[in-house]
């Protein structure tokens, strides 16, 4: 202290409600260092994809201005994210079964702040599954022209916030310190159900497109091609209505968690 | 006058009950602390003590009456680090160490003490590298110790902070504490261990059925506690005289057997013996569980516990 008179220094109430890069980063290494998260998020997706993406002629054949490699990768890197951003957004679930949120009530850090970081560190690690499985499709014969690499790769990553949401809002619906087993089945049946897995075609295809997943996934694969008008219109209207209910789900979730002191 | 470090006025809170009547956990408790007072919020379990004390942090809405820690709210004495607390239900996370732990929370003050520093006070940097979910019970206490010296706060608040260590562990806890509290802070520590409040707190607090039932320095509940009991056969003993001599607290009539509680015995048997035809006299010690016990049970008349009240240290 630099204080020339004798009286304490004033204590002061930290920027932002507390939100840092040193909380973030001290988040980040906590989730690299559990082993189940890394697992599910950074190994299962590009093992996913190299099993199914280029197997027979897949290589060879051709989608949108890239081939069906390429297509496949895009769907893997959306389930990757989508589990990552979940896990992330599920953290709240653990941290509240455990009494740390209890414990955080007795610091300076404001709520928001908390919800702030967990969604940072959760794209983070998003961001991290993405890369990886645009890795293995680049290493194992995906094509696509530059921009569609970097569209499909941005909007794979950005459009899995709406699963950064849905993790808060199921982390503040179920208490629990195994949230993630309870979520990890319902992922991959999203998963299949949005035509991650296997392409929808006839009912399914109608069917499909009311799931979370196919909104996400359809945007995603949109820089590659052979999307028409009227199915982007629909991914969009996907999107933001899945986006509306889990964020509106969260909020009043996360209202009421903090309203209960 | 300097503001108190805590003031509760009237406070009271009420909790509903599936299928029973509401329990009135805190019914008008009202406490002033001034800063530098070691004071132990003594009562046996159900007696309000976790209930007051998340009031007094914020962390509880109580139904009616007024909390202010430094003359402002909780919330604020807690965001700028000047009131910190140990919690019996706040939970630490397992996959980060000690030292993590710290850091983490640290980055979340404006200021704080450094981590090194912090870890030595509250004993625990020898195992700062180790993961908290290997830590023992006593040193996740002690963690959570060193997580409220981190904004170095000029009050500290522990709710039942020993409970389920083991003997060892209460020793080592209390000493880490002792070393700190040197300091000046501020403490306030809820406990049920008569002897935790007897060693460590300056000021004891009793409470039972959420109010204050005696309040004085760690002396005064002492002396309370040795009062005596002078029995002896005396047929129609003269209770008005009785009830005059100084530190006389109570006269019962069992028959003919007369049953006296005082704080000076000599008095008492020095009057029955030279006054009075009184035989078989016999004088009984009251210990401090026994006083404990009459001022904190159920059954306790409020009247004569009100007698011991010492209000205003």
């Amino acid at each position: 202290m630099t204080t020339t008179t004798v009286a304490p220094p004033a204590r002061r109430i930290p920027v932002a409600g507390g939100f840092s890069l040193g909380f973030l980063l001290l988040e980040l290494r906590r989730m690299l260092r559990n082993k189940r998260t890394l697992i599910f998020t950074l190994v299962m997706p590009p093992a996913f994809f190299a099993i199914f993406g280029v197997q027979s002629d897949y290589t060879t054949q051709s989608y949108g201005s890239g081939n069906v490699t390429a297509y496949v990768m895009i769907s893997m890197a959306v389930y990757g994210a989508m589990l990552a951003t979940t896990s992330g957004g599920a953290m709240v679930s653990i941290e509240r079964a455990l009494g740390w949120s209890r414990q955080l009530r007795l610091t300076p850090l404001r709520p928001s702040a908390y919800v702030a970081t967990k969604i940072a560190v959760a794209m983070a690690l998003g961001l991290v599954s993405v890369s990886v499985v645009f890795l293995v499709g680049g290493v194992l014969g995906a094509h696509m022209p530059a921009a569609a690499w970097l569209g499909c790769f941005l909007l794979a990553w950005l459009g899995s916030v709406v699963f950064a949401a849905f993790g808060l809002f199921m982390g503040y619906l179920l208490p629990s310190e195994n949230v993630m087993q309870i979520l990890g089945p319902g992922l991959a049946i999203l998963a299949f159900a949005g035509g991650l897995f296997v392409p929808p075609s006839g009912w399914f295809e109608t069917v499909s497109r009311f799931f979370p997943t196919y909104g996400v996934a359809a945007l995603a694969r949109s820089p590659l091609g052979e999307i028409g008008v009227g199915t982007a219109a629909v991914a969009v209207v996907n999107l933001l209505v899945w986006a509306a209910i889990f964020v509106v789900g969260a909020t009043v979730l996360f209202r009421r968690d903090t309203a209960r002191v | 006058m300097t503001t108190p470090a805590i003031q509760l006025r009237d406070l009271r809170k009420r909790f509903a009950v599936r299928g029973g009547r509401p329990v009135q956990a805190v019914d008008g408790l009202d406490l002033t602390v001034q800063p530098g007072e070691i004071v132990a919020f003594l009562g046996p379990n159900g007696a309000g003590k976790t209930t007051t004390i998340d009031m007094m942090l914020g962390l509880a809405v109580p139904d009616s009456g007024d909390v202010s820690l430094f003359g402002g709210a909780p919330a604020e004495a807690i965001a700028t680090g000047r009131v910190s607390a140990v919690l019996q239900s706040g939970g630490l996370l397992k996959d980060l160490t000690v030292e993590e732990t710290v850091r983490l929370v640290g980055a979340l003050f404006a200021t704080t003490r450094p981590v090194e520093e912090v870890l030595a006070r509250a004993g625990i940097a020898e195992i700062a590298g180790r993961l908290v979910g290997k830590c023992s019970g006593g040193q996740q206490q002690r963690l959570r110790f060193a997580l409220a010296l981190l904004p170095n706060p000029d009050l500290i608040v522990l709710d039942e902070p020993t409970t389920g260590m083991d003997v060892e562990g209460r020793r080592e806890f209390w000493n880490a504490m002792r070393e700190d509290s040197s300091r000046g802070r501020t403490v306030l520590f809820a406990t049920h261990y008569l002897d935790e409040a007897d060693a460590y707190a300056d000021r004891i607090v009793l409470v039972r059925q959420g109010r204050v039932v005696a309040d004085g320095s760690a002396a005064e509940i002492k002396n309370l506690a040795s009062g005596r009991v002078i029995s002896a056969t005396l047929p129609g003993a003269d209770q008005g005289r009785l009830l005059a001599i100084d530190g006389v607290d109570e006269v019962e009539l069992r028959g003919e057997r007369l049953v006296v509680h005082a704080k000076d015995s000599d008095a008492v048997a020095r009057y029955l013996l030279t006054h009075t035809d009184a035989r078989d006299l016999e004088i009984a010690s009251k210990g401090l569980e026994d006083a404990f016990l009459a001022l904190t049970t159920e059954t306790a008349p409020h009247a004569s516990a009100s007698d011991y009240v010492t209000q205003g240290v």
